[in-house]
């Protein structure tokens, strides 16, 4: 019954995911169907400055943009890791402060190496 | 019958939601040329209505109408499926923020950690529309934008850790209402500050403003888009804005409670605090819009990861070893409160600890 009543309370939460996602495709084909569509190739060629576009659009990109995502997710497991811990904090007392505070320190001296590393440097 | 009344109830408050969002959107954006308008000595909208105040309809309207180009060269259904994303995200989350006490369209116990991911999730609608216009522009600002808005969640989720260290909840009707002492507040201060700044940069604004940048690659990962499908972007992200100003209010300047705990202004209904706490909020992002110039990418990314990272992380073990040493925490057994020697007894069998925090958690969960 207990967890009966937890899923209860996000039924609405499903129905204003329905809602809103309904909403945004039928403002969408709205648009679509209702205003004048008139398509050429040169308007719908990719924008850039005026030039037929040279090759295509997607190739190489700087490997920093990687390192900060990889950095990205090791934080925010981290955060995952925090926020039960915060809540907790007042039941698992000193001990549970420590460990986390080992746990912080190893992640510290990770980002302490990345940094010098200068995988944070953007030029 | 009950579950009649339950549905209908549900179905009402959402489009309740709904509109009322849409229309503050809309008139966000009419007052943000009013504000900016009366910065730079100007009048702002003043045509379509009087005083203007029609301008957003027609704004609507108008980008209604329009065509919607879709390139030729693009992923036609990822291209579409990214601006309705983005837009639905930003309205989702409102389905937890509570208006007032009790006024909250699903009261969940995790509300926090829900706002937390559907605001990451964000970042999927940026990559898409980036990836799939197949413009060079188009690519560029969507992979600055993610690297931008996954930088400064680092910092906002170690912020909202220094909060429920102080209030002990996921659940944002109790953030609002756990007890701040004075102490507490000036404890959380630094973080307020920081989070103003992170939610500029989570939400693409002034001055954070680069994966728009119009004068370096004209509009990012908008670049391609036209009609409603530019519209959706649009609304998205002035609905994500409102949405940070109601989540600062939530965390830090006490939600729908008047201010500085005031008794006396207790008579004025919570929703109107709360309008009028969001409302500021959301006069900053136009202040800074109107008072910074922009940032430089190698600064943006060095303020997030080289000072707001190191400095809330040291919040987060500042503010906990704080509140340890004061015996402030939120959530701790009641004998451990009381008395000193409860608490030593704790540090005493700490083989018992792990077992201690299993069974009271799941007490919290059931909560």
């Amino acid at each position: 019954m207990a967890s009966e009543d937890l899923l209860i309370n996000y039924l609405p939460i499903l129905i204003f995911i329905v809602i809103a996602a309904g909403m945004s495709v039928v403002m969408i084909l709205g648009s679509l169907l209702l205003g004048k569509q008139n398509p050429d190739p040169d308007k719908l060629s990719a924008y850039e400055c005026g030039f037929d576009a040279f090759s295509d659009s997607r190739n190489k990109f700087d490997v920093r943009f990687y390192l900060v995502t990889l950095l990205f997710i090791i934080f925010d497991l981290e955060i995952a890791f925090l926020f039960p811990w915060a809540i907790s904090l007042g039941t698992i007392g000193v001990f549970g402060f420590w460990s986390m505070v080992v746990f912080l320190t190893i992640l510290t001296v990770g980002f302490i190496y990345e940094w010098k590393k200068g995988a944070l440097d953007w030029e | 019958m009950e579950y009649l009344i339950w549905t209908g109830w549900t179905l009402l408050y959402t489009l309740v939601i709904i509109v009322g969002v849409l229309i503050a959107v809309a008139y966000y954006t009419y007052a943000e040329r009013k504000v900016m308008g009366g910065m730079q000595r100007r009048q702002g909208p003043i045509t379509v209505g009087p005083f203007g105040l029609l301008q957003p309809l027609a704004d609507g309207l108008k980008l209604f109408s329009k065509e919607t180009i879709i390139p030729s060269g693009a992923n036609r259904v990822v291209f579409l499926l990214a601006p309705m994303m983005l837009f639905a995200l930003s309205l989702i989350a409102w389905a937890v923020i509570p208006f007032d006490k009790g006024w909250v369209l699903a009261n969940i116990n995790v509300g926090i950690l829900y706002l937390f991911a559907v605001s990451s999730m964000t970042v999927y609608g940026v990559i898409m529309a980036g990836w799939a216009s197949n413009s060079r522009y188009a690519f560029l600002g969507g992979l600055r934008s993610a690297s931008q808005m996954v930088s400064y969640e680092v910092s906002m989720g170690l912020i909202i850790v220094c909060v429920l260290l102080c209030t002990g909840s996921l659940n944002l009707m109790e953030i609002v209402e756990a007890p701040r002492p004075v102490w507490m507040q000036v404890l959380l201060f630094p973080m307020f500050i920081v989070f103003l700044i992170s939610i500029l940069a989570e939400t693409n604004r002034a001055p954070f403003d680069l994966p728009e940048g119009e004068s370096e690659i004209t509009g990012g990962f908008m670049v391609e888009y036209s009609a409603m499908a530019f519209a959706l972007f649009f609304l998205g992200e002035y609905s994500a804005m409102i949405l940070m100003s109601a989540m600062t209010t939530i965390l830090f300047l006490g939600g729908w409670l008047p201010p500085f705990g005031m008794a006396f202004l207790a008579f004025v209904p919570g929703i109107i605090w709360f309008a009028a706490k969001t409302l500021l909020v959301m006069f900053f992002f136009l202040w800074a819009r109107a008072t910074l110039p922009r940032f430089r990418y190698d600064q943006l990314m060095r303020l997030g990861w080289k000072v707001f990272l190191p400095l809330t992380l040291a919040w987060v073990i500042l503010t906990a070893g704080i509140l340890m040493s004061f015996d402030a925490l939120p959530n701790m057994p009641a004998e451990a409160a009381v008395s000193q020697d409860a608490l030593t007894q704790i540090e005493a069998d700490t083989s018992d600890a792990a077992g201690l925090s299993e069974t009271s958690g799941i007490e919290d969960i059931n909560d």
